[in-house]
């Protein structure tokens, strides 16, 4: 693959830069107002990034008090009402606010059209508006909860969140509901890129893997999120006009609003984990030096994960008294959508035969993922058993599985990728030791959070209880100290992220050696995002098909190869 | 024999039928991840050690061919790992599904923040459940507000109660003991204190609890009160003069509907036809039954339908009335006492191990 610009590496040279080439786009225009009103992919990217880990730490201090809550049995730092406030805080906020939009909207924006050759989305107007529209959805949420609060937990189940919650529902719900529109208007603007933007010679199968996974997801937000939004408008006309939909006494059927939220709410969960593959297949590529093992089952694997996650969400609802032979349809699609990801796994896995491996933080947090999401996945195979569903069906044991796939893995690669692109998107190098740390310190903390809910759960402790039986104390001081060495090993990257932004060394075009289109221009890139127009001339990954020769690595500041 | 490979602190109580089972299916699933973890990182740790960047390990060309004959393979290898799991877990589910006929009914409603239960003579309990050991219990459940579930973890149970509607489970202890009783829907403020215990007795146990319990009426003894008072007799009784079907018998039948479907009378239908009587009319009968609903609480409708399922024309209402519940009551197993004279008045289902349907009383 090779751009129009003959050394990508020399460009970085600031006596290069006087020739007269353009500047990157963080220097076209410094106001406030350059960026709210910019229709630049890569800056309505950093708006995302900024507003997401806001989010993400609103979020991250009301998981903090629930586990803080937990550490006894009994009642002692909050109230129940509150205690029930704070988990449907962190639920709603995670889920709609952070995960859904973490790399979607941040790496998706700024690399999906670098990575075809594009000079923007689309869309670019509408890319705008979806950022307006997120924030607008996020602060109608954070107002309710500065209102008061919502105590329904982020699933909204009827006729509690619609008759007897006396709380700020509504509001709550319009957020999501505004906040969907943003999903959509994204996915509908990579859709439309992915189909009409590809440079000359970037045919379907010479995409990279990070592009698939973009183009799948968005397929999920288009056909799923509108399901969502009329739920959603259902549960407020009930709720505030007194309409009856749902609420039983009034003939309405609560199983309904339980089939209609999962059939967006289980696709919502392969949201948050495609985009997360896509950022891993290009990481791992990149330090094993290594072609990835079966691009094309790779990318089956995403579009049948897609395709396939349509029809499972029945799982949720194993124990609501649905048929049993219905619950067997849909245990045996939650087998079957399994076979894929595990196919991903041995890919991945296979990747790194006969590589050159090295370990830098984005391998770590790479590696970290693959171990994350094969016992998250695994784990899920024990919920789509019907009889061990029963048992463990709203209990921790489903609480850590989830958060497996969606902390573990999901944010894993999110930081997997911040790391790699973090060269390409600033310009500046990020302090490597500190980074290593921080990812081994995560995966650590990560375990000792999570790995005892499955034994809690097992042994029998429901989900979202203020107050639980002691026997399960030890399960729960174990997590507890982990989510403390988890909330550090979080804070970290915002330390020295920060950091490197203004005092970290200037970043090669191409500090890791890698092959994407994206690397094949200034880090960071000009408004306009290549110098001449691309051309693609090979597949994606192009590293050492043959063999991997020894002395082939990533160019990394230490080694003293920075200009 | 695979219980010995979790150590005991790590493993829930176990005290029904199906506790083993799902611990079966548990500890095999967690075989078999683990052979797919240990395999998976085993992979990574050894390619990570073995091609770190600058090892002398050979790296040669891998001819394409073997590239598509091991995506084949390990496609191939995990549907039928993850099938066999699924046909496993399914026949046990399938197994499972349907209550021994002879088992105890329990009527369970839950309500924030508390579990009420029925037994079959009509003893009630709040955050409470009696049963004996060994003995098949069904449990319908049905909820006065939002949506509860019943767990109890000890036995691998778990059903969802809903809110004007009834759904069903069952499960047979195996172990005599004090477990716990969980409510695992969110279900508002109080969530986690809507908890209780099942208390597993031994028969004899059982019985001598249940003689120690105020004597109340049966809830076929209250339905058929109500049949009465709330003017069901009016129409359904054989002598009425108005057009509406005898209820006599019609238990598990199958009944003609308007339209040429049919239905079987069971407790939905039952349900269905006193909330919403216009939509399964009879064949033959005029749609002028008027609806019942918000008229009749849902623990009434649990009992008109205990009455109709009994059979409203054998029924004998005032014998069981003057019976008290110690002289008939048997644990399931035990011949009852021959000195129990009225045996003949009770309904068979009020009796722990009988035919649930009570097709002929002596």
């Amino acid at each position: 693959m090779s751009g129009a610009s003959s050394d990508a590496s020399t460009l970085a040279n600031p006596r290069e830069l006087d020739l007269g080439l353009p500047v990157s786009y963080l220097a076209e225009g410094r106001s406030v107002a350059s960026w709210l009103f910019t229709t630049d992919h890569k800056r309505i990217a950093i708006l995302y990034a900024l507003s997401i880990t806001f989010f993400f730490f609103i979020g991250g201090a009301a998981a903090t008090l629930v586990r803080l809550e937990l550490f006894t049995p009994e009642g002692n730092i909050v109230g129940a009402d509150t205690y029930n406030k704070l988990f449907s805080l962190h639920g709603i906020v995670m889920v709609w606010f952070f995960l859904i939009p973490s790399i979607p909207t941040t790496m998706g924006n700024f690399l999906l059209p670098l990575m075809i050759g594009a000079r923007d989305l689309a869309f670019p107007k509408l890319n705008l508006i979806s950022w307006y529209l997120n924030m607008a959805g996020g602060l109608l949420t954070l107002a309710a909860v500065l209102a008061g609060g919502i105590d329904t937990g982020w699933t909204f189940y009827v006729p509690y969140s619609t008759v007897f919650s006396n709380t700020f529902v509504t509001l709550a719900v319009l957020g999501v509901f505004v906040s969907g529109f943003s999903t959509i208007a994204t996915g509908v603007n990579f859709i439309a890129t992915v189909h009409y933007l590809r440079a000359p010679g970037m045919t379907w199968f010479r995409l990279p893997l990070f592009v698939w996974a973009m183009y799948t997801t968005s397929l999920i937000f288009v056909l799923a999120t509108p399901v969502l939004a009329l739920t959603l408008v259902l549960v407020i006309a009930e709720r505030t006009f007194n309409l009856p939909i749902f609420d039983p006494a009034r003939g309405g059927d609560p199983i309904l609003f339980q089939h209609l939220f999962w059939f967006y709410s289980h696709p919502a969960v392969y949201i948050m984990i495609l985009p997360a593959m896509g950022v891993i297949s290009e990481v791992i590529t990149c330090y094993a030096r290594r072609r990835i093992f079966g691009y094309s089952f790779m990318v089956y694997a995403l579009v049948a994960i897609a395709v396939i996650g349509f029809f499972t969400w029945g799982h949720h609802m194993f124990t609501s008294g649905m048929s049993p032979f219905a619950a067997l349809v849909f245990s045996f699609l939650s087998f079957i959508v399994a076979v894929p990801s595990a196919i991903k796994v041995f890919n991945w896995t296979a990747t790194l035969y006969r590589g050159q491996i090295g370990f830098e933080s984005p391998m770590l947090y790479a590696l970290g993922f693959l171990g994350l999401f094969t016992m998250g996945g695994l784990t899920g195979l024990f919920l789509a058993s019907v009889p061990i569903d029963v048992h463990v069906q709203d209990t921790y044991f489903v609480v850590a599985h989830f958060h497996y796939i969606m902390v573990g893995a999901s944010v894993s690669a999110y930081f997997a990728g911040l790391h790699f692109w973090w060269p390409k998107v600033t310009g500046r190098m990020y302090p490597e030791s500190w980074a290593r740390f921080a990812a081994l310190l995560m995966f650590f903390g990560f375990n000792l959070t999570f790995f005892p809910q499955f034994i809690a759960g097992y042994l029998g402790m429901p989900r979202r209880y203020y107050t639980y039986p002691p026997e399960f104390q030890v399960w729960n001081v174990l997590s507890s100290s982990g989510a403390a060495v988890l909330a550090v090993a979080y804070l970290m990257p915002l330390g020295y992220l920060t950091w490197s932004l203004f005092f970290g060394g200037r970043a090669l075009n191409d500090p890791w050696n890698a092959t994407g289109l994206e690397w094949r221009t200034t880090s960071p890139p000009p408004r306009q995002n290549f110098f001449g127009n691309p051309q693609v001339l090979a597949p994606p990954y192009d590293y050492h098909p043959e063999a991997t020769p020894p002395g082939d690595e990533p160019r990394i500041a230490e080694k003293g190869a920075l200009t | 024999m695979l219980d010995a490979l979790i150590p005991a602190f790590l493993r829930p109580e176990s005290a029904s039928v199906q506790a083993a089972k799902v611990d079966a299916i548990f500890i095999g699933l967690l075989l078999i991840s683990s052979a797919i973890v240990l395999l998976v990182v085993g992979l990574v740790v050894t390619f990570a050690i073995r091609y770190r960047r600058g090892s002398s390990a050979k790296r040669g060309e891998m001819p394409t061919i073997v590239s598509r004959e091991f995506e084949v393979g390990w496609t191939a290898a995990t549907l039928f790992i993850f099938v066999f799991i699924f046909w496993w877990a399914a026949s046990v589910e399938i197994g499972a599904f349907s209550p021994p006929k002879d088992a105890i009914e329990i009527h369970v409603v839950g309500k924030q923040w508390m579990w009420k239960t029925q037994g079959p003579s009509g003893t009630r309990e709040i955050n409470e459940l009696h049963v004996p050991v060994g003995a098949p219990v069904r449990l319908l459940l049905t909820s006065q507000d939002v949506i509860h579930s019943f767990y109890v973890p000890a036995f691998r149970l778990k059903r969802d109660a809903l809110p004007y509607q009834q759904t069903e489970t069952w499960f047979q202890a195996t172990k005599t003991g004090t477990y716990h009783l969980l409510c695992t829907e969110y279900c508002g403020t109080d969530h986690s204190r809507m908890v209780g215990r099942i208390i597993v007795m031994e028969p004899q146990d059982y019985a001598q609890w249940l003689t120690r319990q105020p004597e109340r009426d049966g809830l076929a003894e209250l339905g058929a009160r109500l049949f009465s008072e709330r003017g069901c007799s009016g129409c359904h009784n054989a002598g009425s003069k108005v057009h509406a079907p005898s209820l006599a018998g019609i238990w598990n039948q199958s009944v003609p509907l308007e339209g040429g479907r049919t239905a079987t009378v069971d407790e939905a239908y039952v349900r269905d036809s006193i909330l919403q009587p216009e939509r399964d009319v009879v064949a033959g009968y005029e749609p002028i039954m008027p609806s019942y609903e918000g008229k009749l609480s849902d623990g009434e409708i649990q009992a008109l339908t205990a009455y109709i399922r009994h059979g409203t024309d054998r029924f004998d209402l005032i014998g069981s009335l003057n019976l008290a519940p110690a002289q008939n009551i048997c644990a399931p197993g035990q011949t009852p006492p021959e000195s129990a004279p009225n045996q003949s008045l009770r309904s068979p289902a009020m009796v722990p191990g009988a035919p649930a349907s009570g097709d002929t009383p002596p």
